[in-house]
């Protein structure tokens, strides 16, 4: 096989809802072990974007896609992929933290195991704690693993999501809009985590915050219309951007 | 007058209309249950928790007969009922893009609806004709008494968690079936039990449909293809006899209706009291 510096390759992605299409033609190659951001105005089809690479998309109803997303140079489309199997190789955090309700901040954190067949305690053991330690949760909750998921604060929610998602030793990381719900506080530390995990993992996020996505990223892609309409260095799209709509777009122009 | 002064008076008129409103709501409902302990009371002692149904000219007697073949009845149906109320209630609510979904929630309403008797006559001509009066026939009627109960408020309760939350666990490559399983039923467990709960304090007191599967039996259960004694029947044969004795058993039979279905109610909040 022959390794690739990219994840992800999308190839003539098009996505819909009904009959309104939300992605067109979207040829786009992700870089393994960096942060990709994906930045545009609301309904240009960011979130569904990254949906599709994990084919979260399809579980709408009347949802469709067509093209091809090449995860690790084979196409998760394919007929003979199974989607469950995909999603356990992808961590993807939400707009809005969503721990699960009736579980304990121990029991969220290894349900991915757990709800799939895993019961050795030793090992769920360890696995919680790594992925506590790696959301840098860990010095926060160790004390309250049996409290509830629920009774942490947003911005621990939202890490305790992170951790979760972590637990199943993920290559990918999608995040979608994952600050959106957080104070400055609470999405500074989440900032810094995604930095710290670019290092290991391959991180696209959704973001509708400029300034996060020059904080964060190595690499921004600018949608608009569903269209993909600039993408490169993230240094280049902020200084120097080279389609007008982009630059109306980073100055606040629009959106 | 200014506006606030009327805006003011117009909030107490409404608070004074409410409370109102609940208090006549309320009377009968404690007239009748201070009735019936007030006459049931003084009927229930050891021979009534012991004894079986007293014949004519017989002294003492009780209504053991009764409590176990209601508990017997009941217990039938909900090992038929709540299962099939349930997974339908599951279909409904995440499998509802199916068109079949549309169809089934008609019906089921329909059969909510349903006239009890059209029920009990139902499992008459099915059961009754074969294999005879019997508490299998009973249990069958007043199971599909219990299912439209169970499968609506499933369905309803299940609504209730968030689409974020089957998608967190969806996206965690757990499959659906599991997912539905132990994240979304675990998160329903309460409002799924206070339906439960809703159909049994509705069949525990039926009494059309108990009436033409399984008719009045005055012994102990004698097997399932043989009726048993019921205590809404209890109610309805003794309250319109001639002596003062079997009337009281009538009242007594009312209250450990009432409170059989209380200490199912406690018992089931007990168990699935949440832990969070």
């Amino acid at each position: 096989m022959v390794t690739s510096l990219y994840k992800f390759e999308t190839e003539n992605l098009n996505a819909w809802f009904g009959s309104k299409q939300v992605l067109r033609n979207i040829n786009m190659k992700i870089r393994e072990k960096a942060v990709t951001a994906v930045i545009g105005p609301s309904g240009c089809g960011k979130t569904t974007f990254i949906r599709c690479l994990n084919r979260m998309h399809e579980i709408v109803p009347n949802a469709k896609v067509s093209g091809r997303v090449l995860f690790n140079g084979i196409d998760i489309y394919n007929e003979d992929i199974d989607s469950v199997r995909i999603r356990r190789k992808m961590g993807m955090v939400f707009q809005k933290p969503n721990p699960f309700p009736m579980m304990s901040i121990y029991d969220n954190v290894a349900a991915g195991l757990k709800l799939n067949g895993v019961g050795d305690k030793q090992k769920l053991d360890s696995v919680v704690e790594r992925s506590l330690k790696l959301a840098i949760l860990w010095d926060e909750v160790k004390d309250d693993l049996n409290k509830s998921g629920a009774s942490l604060s947003g911005g621990q929610q939202q890490r305790l999501c992170m951790a979760r998602a972590l637990a199943v030793e993920p290559e990918v990381m999608l995040m979608d809009e994952p600050c959106s719900a957080l104070d400055p506080m609470a999405t500074a530390k989440i900032e810094t985590l995604i930095r710290m995990l670019a290092e290991d993992y391959t991180v696209v996020i959704v973001t509708h915050n400029m300034q996060q996505a020059a904080r964060v990223s190595d690499f921004t892609a600018f949608l608009y219309l569903g269209e993909l309409v600039e993408y490169g260095h993230t240094k280049d799209i902020f200084e120097n951007p080279k389609n007008e709509l982009t630059a109306k777009y980073i100055t606040g122009e629009f959106g | 007058m200014d506006n606030y002064e009327i805006r003011k008076i117009k909030d107490r008129l409404m608070q004074i209309l409410v409370c109102l409103a609940l208090l006549v709501a309320l009377i009968p409902l404690f007239s009748i249950l201070w009735e019936v302990i007030l006459k049931g009371a003084p009927s229930i002692n050891l021979n009534f928790l012991t004894q079986p149904t007293p014949t004519v000219g017989e002294v003492g007697g009780g209504a053991a007969n009764a409590i176990q073949g209601t508990l017997i009845a009941v217990g039938l149906a909900s090992l038929i009922g709540v299962p099939l109320g349930i997974v339908s209630g599951i279909f409904l609510s995440e499998y509802s893009e199916a068109k079949l979904s549309l169809a089934v929630r008609f019906f089921n309403d329909v059969l909510n609806g349903f006239p009890s008797i059209v029920i009990g006559i139902f499992g008459y001509t099915l059961i009754v004709l074969s294999i005879g009066f019997s508490v299998i026939a009973a249990a069958f009627a007043l199971a599909i008494i219990m299912i439209p109960i169970v499968t609506r408020t499933t369905e309803e309760v299940l609504k209730l968690v968030p689409a974020t939350v089957r998608e967190a666990a969806i996206a965690l490559g757990i499959p659906r079936w599991r997912t539905i399983i132990s994240v979304v039923l675990s998160g329903a467990r309460k409002g799924i039990a206070t339906g439960i709960l809703l159909s049994l304090a509705r069949i525990a007191g039926e009494s059309a449909p108990v009436l033409v599967t399984m008719g009045y039996w005055r012994w102990w259960f004698a097997g399932l293809d043989m009726p048993v004694a019921n205590l809404a029947l209890n109610v309805y044969i003794f309250a319109i006899s001639p002596f003062e004795s079997w009337r009281a058993l009538a009242w007594g039979s009312s209250l450990v209706l009432i409170l059989l279905i209380l200490g199912a109610n406690v018992i089931v909040r007990a168990f699935t009291k949440e832990k969070y």
